[in-house]
């Protein structure tokens, strides 16, 4: 981690400690703080799609069939086998890992982007088993009465617990990515993103890093699912589908590949767009989206994260001059 | 910085047969040679010879049509890249593939890949043995930094750096590897003389440390001034080889330099 992740770390902690606070205290935002835990549960799949998309430098638009296989993994397990919840996580993630390295063994052998076309592959048939499976998973109809998470016997009811709890997930993975980035394996990653060929040459197994990372995001967006659904405690298909691994997509792009931050500014942008500001678009919806994604590609193809250095480099700037005065 | 090569081996690198075929375009034409290790091997020829595409034969870069390079009695065609580069085989470009958004350090971090193993799950938990490594790649990586020269700039981004100095830092990225066999496409390309200078003193430093070095170079004048020995390639054939003096008698060479234009 360099000075400036430091700072961004410290800073975006303060922000998120002192949220809560905030916002239960003015009504019309106080619903805000649900918001905010879902923007923490897809944070964490942005994440894990920022590590594929900006570094290795692949796409999958299967993000939101890993989520759902996490999912229906803690809802089945939980609800029909009476599985501890703490438990039927990790099961979920590593079904996802499976799966995930089974598909990306030979899609990413191959140059080129056949990763995001099996994924897309992939992610309809999770989506077909998901709403014909009904014995499991109660079909188009979805499940009901999930058990919601404890820990150490204390039973996590209010919105501020979730909140909190997610945030700190959301953190341990963020500072887990950091470290990888500013390693020897991250290394060995952004100069597959820069010069596949000379990476190679110096001894990068390129293929085996870039199944490892598509498999690493896979488990963190089947750990997503597991807390999504312990804390709607119901699920139904319709949140798994393509719509959705396209949104996670735009999450990363909106907020800027090539940066972990930006991953997480673009979840929580596009959460409280999906679920406040929006709404009005309802069946146009999909628009909305489409013409994010092409505003984003084409003038800001930085992302948000991009903005950041400017914003404060204009802050300073503008700070020297009211000083000099 | 190197283990010894085994001494019973006459030569480091075998080439036998090798031909390339790019569709219709034969870029090899069966290419039969041994190099001697320790030595400063010149690869020279007109351009569009093939000499960079026997570079990627060795490297593993792409895969010969016909016959195998051997390196250290090793059958090595067939292999993926990196896992040559973990033998001992380490090269530039001859357009200069840096990283350039990283560091100058971390693209000389980057070489020791192939010494180090931390994975994955280890950098990510920061476990004690992966810092550890890391502790030794940031010092093996300044050691070649300061061999090289580039002290000052370790940094910068690597794309920020003039031309001559990014050439002198593959060199150290391809050093950190610590390769027996170094392959230099065109290092001195869009160099000026002093830089040139410099750079021919680094090679030879280079050899003085025990590694076998393959140099392709249209400066002649370094060439015929670093070189133990030469290869020259003609569309894709061997034309002569030699030592400098030889080469420089050799009426085919004449013929094909001065003869050609
Ligand atoms: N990937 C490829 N596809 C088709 N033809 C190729 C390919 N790579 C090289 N060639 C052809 O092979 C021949 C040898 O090319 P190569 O790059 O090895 O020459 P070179 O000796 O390195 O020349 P230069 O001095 O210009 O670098 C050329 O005719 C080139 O057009
Ligand atoms: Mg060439």
């Amino acid at each position: 981690m360099n000075k400036k992740d430091r700072w961004a770390f410290v800073g975006m902690g303060l922000l998120i400690a002192v949220f809560p606070g905030v916002a239960l205290n003015v009504k019309c935002i106080s619903h805000y703080v649900d918001v905010m835990v879902f923007a923490g549960i897809f944070s964490l799949v942005s994440l894990g799609l920022c590590m594929l998309m900006g570094y290795a430098g692949q796409v999958s638009m299967a993000q939101a069939a890993f989520f759902g296989i996490g999912a229906y993994s803690s809802g089945i397990l939980t609800s029909r086998l009476g599985w501890n919840p703490w438990m039927a996580m990790p099961a979920g993630a590593g079904v996802a890992a499976l799966v995930a390295w089974i598909i990306g063994v030979p899609a990413l052998r191959l140059k080129g982007h056949y990763l995001a076309m099996a994924t897309l592959g992939f992610g309809v048939i999770v989506h077909i088993i998901l709403g014909e499976e009904v014995k499991w998973t109660g079909g188009p109809s979805g499940m009901v009465d999930i058990p919601g998470l404890q820990i150490a016997g204390w039973k996590l009811t209010s919105e501020v617990a979730w909140y909190y709890m997610i945030w700190s997930v959301v953190f341990m993975a963020l500072l887990f990515c950091l470290h990888v980035i500013y390693s020897r394996v991250g290394r060995g990653l952004r100069a597959i993103h820069e010069e596949e060929m000379a990476a190679e040459s110096m001894g990068v197994p390129t293929a085996c890093y870039k199944v490892q990372i598509f498999v690493f995001s896979a488990i963190l967006s089947a750990i997503a699912g597991s807390f999504y659904t312990h804390y709607v405690t119901c699920l139904n298909p319709g949140s798994f589908n393509l719509m959705w691994s396209i949104r996670f997509v735009l999450m990363v792009m909106v907020g800027g590949t090539q940066s972990l931050w930006g991953a997480i500014l673009g979840a929580v942008l596009l959460t409280f767009a999906g679920n406040e500001w929006l709404q009005i678009f309802s069946d146009f919806e999909i628009l909305v989206y489409g013409a994010m994604l092409l505003c984003a590609a084409l003038f800001l193809p930085g992302g948000l994260a991009s903005l950041v250095p400017k914003v404060i480099g204009v802050f300073r700037n503008s700070l020297t001059h009211l000083c000099k005065r | 910085m190197q283990e010894a090569c085994c001494p019973e081996l006459s030569s480091i690198l075998e080439i036998s047969d090798v031909q390339m075929h790019f569709g219709g375009i034969v870029a090899l034409k069966g290419i039969r040679y041994a190099v001697p290790p320790g030595i400063i091997q010149a690869l020279i020829g007109p351009n569009g010879a093939g000499k960079t595409t026997l570079f990627h034969c060795i490297s593993g870069l792409i895969q010969p049509t016909f016959g195998h390079v051997l390196f250290e009695g090793r059958q090595i065609d067939g292999m993926l890249p990196h896992k040559i580069a973990r033998l001992g085989i380490s090269r530039t470009f001859q357009h200069v593939a840096l990283f350039k958004s990283m560091t100058v350090l971390e693209n000389i971090m980057l070489g020791r890949h192939p010494k180090t193993k931390s994975g994955f799950w280890a950098t990510g938990l920061r476990l004690p043995a992966m810092r550890r490594e890391e502790r030794k790649i940031l010092e093996t990586a300044r050691y070649h930094l300061d061999f090289v020269g580039l002290g000052d700039s370790a940094n910068l981004p690597a794309g920020t750096l003039p031309l001559g100095k990014q050439r002198i830092l593959e060199i150290a990225r391809a050093l950190a590897t610590d390769p027996r066999l170094l392959l230099l496409d065109e290092p001195a390309g869009g160099l000026n003389i002093r830089e040139t200078e410099v750079l021919g003193d680094l090679i030879q430093r280079i050899r003085a440390c025990g590694v076998t070095v393959i140099l392709v170079e249209h400066d002649m004048n370094l060439v015929m001034e670093i070189a133990d020995r030469i290869l020259v390639l003609h569309y894709g054939s061997q034309l002569a080889s030699g030592t400098p003096m030889e080469i420089m008698d050799h009426p085919a060479v004449i013929e094909a330099y001065l003869g050609g234009g």
